[in-house]
């Protein structure tokens, strides 16, 4: 049994997802948490590398490790909430997630691991051109996103005259 | 031999319920919303990982992983605004200082 580049790529993406993930919900420094969820972030694009969707993997880089963390470190400072973290919780209540959380990701992963998917196309199959990002991304017919595609930027419009609206100093 | 679905499922399970664990344990706003972007972000290589081994011909979860990206990225500018300006009425984010949220 060979093992490849890619699999030995992917389980190196695997164990830093998980062991950053965890950190990322345990660690008592909020800041700490925000780059724990900045070094998730780069383990999502290199996923999205992997299955050679480049393009969602650049824009996962450039939209959230670039704009969004930027802007949960720019709040963390704003509003001072590093003293905040360290209140303690009640053990029972921690506890009761604790329990929540496994139950779940056991049931989801028995699930999942007993469904038996049948994959009908190989990872391998190439980079995704940009051509056909484009096309479907700008056509109008069957399978193209033109719609979703105007309806983001007018979300996105709404999103900002919000932003400003709820923001600004009365 | 390949890598197989069930390995990127079993890493995005991972991650949306530390986001979970990480929403229900918080009681810092900005804690809460770090932990949503676990959950999102889950999500998201959910439904490329099922295009590409699953439904191969066209790009429905490629483009829905996208508008999902776009729609988070709006999401967090939005709850950050709300919490910044939440902060300059309250002077705490601790979701127990929340109680009233009318004047």
């Amino acid at each position: 049994m060979d093992i490849t580049l890619n699999q030995v790529v992917f389980f190196v993406v695997a164990i830093f997802i998980t062991v950053f993930s965890v950190l990322t919900v345990t660690t008592s420094k909020i800041l700490r948490s925000a780059t724990y969820l900045l070094f998730v972030l780069f383990g999502t694009a290199a996923i999205y590398f992997l299955l050679d969707y480049t393009f969602l993997g650049a824009v996962q880089l450039m939209v959230y490790a670039g704009g969004i963390v930027v802007l949960y470190v720019f709040s963390i400072l704003l509003t001072n909430s590093d003293q905040s973290m360290n209140k303690k919780l009640k053990m029972s209540k921690v506890v009761a997630s604790l329990v929540t959380a496994v139950a779940g990701a056991a049931i989801v992963l028995f699930i999942l691991l007993t469904h038996g998917f049948v994959p009908t196309a190989s990872a391998e199959a190439g980079e995704l051109p940009m051509t056909v990002i484009g096309e479907a991304l700008m056509g109008s017919g069957k399978f193209q996103y033109l719609l979703p595609f105007e309806a983001i930027s007018v979300f996105l419009l709404a999103c900002i005259i919000g932003g400003l609206l709820i923001a600004r100093k009365r | 031999m390949e890598i197989q679905v069930e390995y990127y499922l079993i890493i995005s399970t991972i991650m949306l319920f530390a986001g979970v664990f990480g929403f229900l344990t918080r009681k810092n706003t900005l804690a809460m919303l770090i932990s949503v972007e676990l959950i999102l972000n889950a999500t998201d290589i959910n439904f490329a990982v099922f295009n590409r081994y699953l439904f191969p011909e066209q790009l429905e979860g490629h483009f829905f992983a996208l508008f999902a990206i776009a729609i988070a990225a709006a999401e967090t500018a939005i709850a950050i605004a709300i919490i910044i300006n939440i902060y300059r009425n309250v002077r705490s984010i601790q979701v127990k200082d929340l109680e009233e949220m009318k004047h």
